[in-house]
């Protein structure tokens, strides 16, 4: 287990990134031409400090990953989006985005099928904001032959297309926002260790890394900060050291229930299943499950507030 | 690059194949056809003595078992002798070899016209899928894939020949001017309006075709991810849409040189232009046996050729196919 409680960013006023009570909506066409609203994502709060890699967990079908669309500006067109998104304490509009994105700010997708199948891996690192010397600077540094560089993205291995997509992210300079989504499932374990490195490297460089993944175990050994995401909404930030203890230290039931499943804790399973973010109305998400729930927990608004130096979206969390 | 065996011989032993199988079918269907080539050729109010006629029946073998008639056929299209034509009185491979210098004139200028335009048209509506742009374009094509090239053509020419009189009403040179005298304007003014024929009739599917593949790009990962690199839509349509569905859009074009070639003869017979396919037109209607099998095995040989340069050039371009070497 590392500690990097001590990093000095952190001490940072101003989040690299700062979500606030975001929302992501798809309007379907339901039956006939009758249009229904799909909530993907309901209240979804965050901040990343420049120098923190914060890690978002929870099952899939969370919204998970439309958050990191949604930071992006890649939500497709049907998408709605509530809520603000700052990036280092000003709107993301989509004029400053798109003069970022690239640059300062970085995606890392899941996989190499997010390359261009018919481009050479060279020339796609470079993209339209980087250079020859920074391509093939930062191919030495990820370990990267420049043979590597004239292959085409189905030739590459599974760590090599890592690696190459790390590089993508890199080349832009001056990174200051990493927002990775699942970038390690399909990958072994000593793969997963050297990703999770490189994440913590760009962290370490000073950059707020948003870490989306459904690998808590593996994460818990290198982010600064877990936020739990349960049916599009997150019920609670807490430090990596407290989500690895076990459920004890944490604040809300369902992150309890959470840690409380993990192989290395008690491996206890939650029962029932995480209902579909659309399907909700007011009050908690997981007051069907919680063991702990009030009758007030059924309705009305439950704003996210601060306990215990962490953050917690629960009426009665102590 | 590997040339091997594969490459070669599977094609070439595909395309034998592919040629006997089409003379055959079109022998035996001319075989049975209610036109009686010896009436064709004496005409029916010939004076001709039975016996006479017998006697030419005779020379030309048609009281011949039908595979015989083939096999003589057939040995001597190999030596390159087609046969004589019924209706223009010489020799088959003499009157395709002047034709198809013509025809291919007109199939290949529709042939790029439709190709280049069709292509930017389709990735100018597909990137901007929904809009009115896009659906104008997508109704354009539908309408004009759905009208017969032949009705296409009559537009044409009473528009552009008969009401503006821009052009010639048709043939391929100025009538009642020497041969000697045809300038290459000349040849030009009286190749537009079958071009433009041919080419309105195949740039729907061309169109279409770019249109659909650019919106299964645009959706793609890469697409998306190339966004939040911060690509603007006019890089990422230079520097990955043009490069993936220009691929899959060649190979169309070129397999599609089949409906080029039908639709080149009903331009030709609609514009009465001196090449194969109103050579073929004619033959058919005359019972002209050796001209219509001729005009079948050059047709068969530009699709077959079509297919073959498709096939091969996936293998080139696409290095998903070229790289490792093994080609479909």
């Amino acid at each position: 287990m590392h500690d990097y409680s001590n990093n000095h960013n952190r001490h940072a006023t101003v989040p690299a990134l700062l979500v606030d009570e975001l929302s992501v909506s798809f309007s379907m066409y339901g039956r006939g031409t009758a249009k229904a609203d799909l909530d993907a994502i309901r209240a979804l709060s965050l901040d990343v400090m420049p120098g923190e890699l914060l890690a978002v967990v929870g099952a899939s079908g969370s919204g998970k990953s439309v958050l990191a669309h949604a930071v992006m500006g890649i939500l497709p067109k049907n998408a709605r989006v509530g809520g603000r998104i700052l990036y280092r304490g000003e709107p993301l509009t989509e004029k400053r985005l798109g003069a970022l994105r690239g640059t300062e700010i970085a995606f890392i997708p899941q996989a190499v099928d997010y390359l261009d199948p018919l481009m050479r891996v060279d020339r796609q690192v470079i993209g339209t904001r980087g250079t020859r010397a920074a391509q093939e600077e930062i191919f030495a540094r990820y370990r990267l032959a420049p043979e590597v560089g004239r292959q085409y993205p189905f030739q590459l291995s599974g760590g090599m297309a890592r690696r190459v997509l790390f590089a993508t992210a890199a080349v832009g300079g001056d990174v200051k926002l990493v927002v990775a989504d699942e970038p390690t499932p399909g990958l072994g374990p000593d793969l997963c260790a050297k990703m999770m490195n490189h994440f913590r490297q760009f962290a370490d460089a000073g950059a707020g890394v948003l870490l989306i993944t459904h690998d808590v175990d593996l994460a818990l050994g290198y982010a600064d900060r877990v936020a739990v995401f349960y049916a599009g909404v997150t019920v609670e930030i807490a430090t990596a050291a407290e989500f690895a203890s076990g459920g004890a230290a944490l604040r809300h039931p369902y992150s309890r229930a959470f840690a409380d499943a993990l192989p290395q804790n008690a491996f206890r399973p939650i029962p029932g299943r995480q209902p579909y973010a659309g399907g909700l109305g007011k009050g908690c998400p997981f007051f069907d499950r919680c063991t702990e729930r009030r009758t007030d927990c059924a309705s009305g608004d439950v704003p996210m507030r601060a306990l215990r130096g962490g953050k917690v979206r629960c009426l009665h969390a102590t | 690059m590997r040339l091997n065996a594969k490459l070669v011989a599977a094609p070439a032993a595909r395309m034998v194949l592919l040629l006997i199988c089409v003379t055959v079918l079109s022998f035996l269907l001319v075989a049975n056809a209610p036109i009686d080539p010896l009436t064709m050729y004496v005409g029916t109010e010939s004076t001709l003595s039975d016996a006479a006629k017998a006697e030419i029946a005779e020379h030309w073998g048609l009281d011949d078992p039908l595979p015989e008639r083939y096999l003589i056929w057939a040995k001597n299209a190999l030596h390159g002798d087609l046969g004589t034509s019924i209706t223009y009185k010489r020799p088959v491979a003499d009157i395709l070899k002047e034709r198809f210098a013509l025809s291919i004139w007109l199939m290949m200028l529709a042939w790029v016209f439709s190709g280049i335009l069709g292509f930017l048209l389709g990735i100018a509506a597909g990137v901007r899928q929904g809009t009115a742009f896009d659906r104008a374009v997508k109704v354009f094509c539908l309408i004009l894939q759905s009208a017969p090239a032949f009705w296409i053509g009559l537009l044409v020419l009473s528009f552009f020949a008969v009401r503006l009189g821009w052009f010639p009403i048709g043939m391929a040179v100025p009538m009642g001017k020497l041969a000697a005298d045809v300038t290459l304007a000349d040849r030009i003014h009286h190749l537009i309006l079958p071009v433009l024929t041919l080419t309105v009739v195949s740039i729907g599917k061309i169109t279409l075709y770019t249109r659909q593949k650019t919106v299964e790009t645009m959706d793609s990962e890469y697409i998306l991810f190339a966004r939040a690199r911060g690509e603007t839509r006019g890089q990422i349509v230079r520097r990955h849409v043009v490069r993936n569905v220009a691929l899959p859009a060649v190979t169309i074009q070129f397999a599609s040189f089949s409906e080029l070639f039908g639709g080149m003869t009903l331009a030709e017979t609609v514009f009465a232009y001196p090449g194969v396919g109103s050579a073929t037109t004619t033959a058919a209607l005359n019972g002209d046996v050796p001209m219509l099998l001729g005009a079948v095995l050059i047709g068969a040989v530009f699709v077959f050729a079509g297919n073959l340069i498709a096939n091969i050039l996936y293998g080139v371009l696409d290095p998903r196919v070229r790289e490792r070497g093994d080609y479909a």
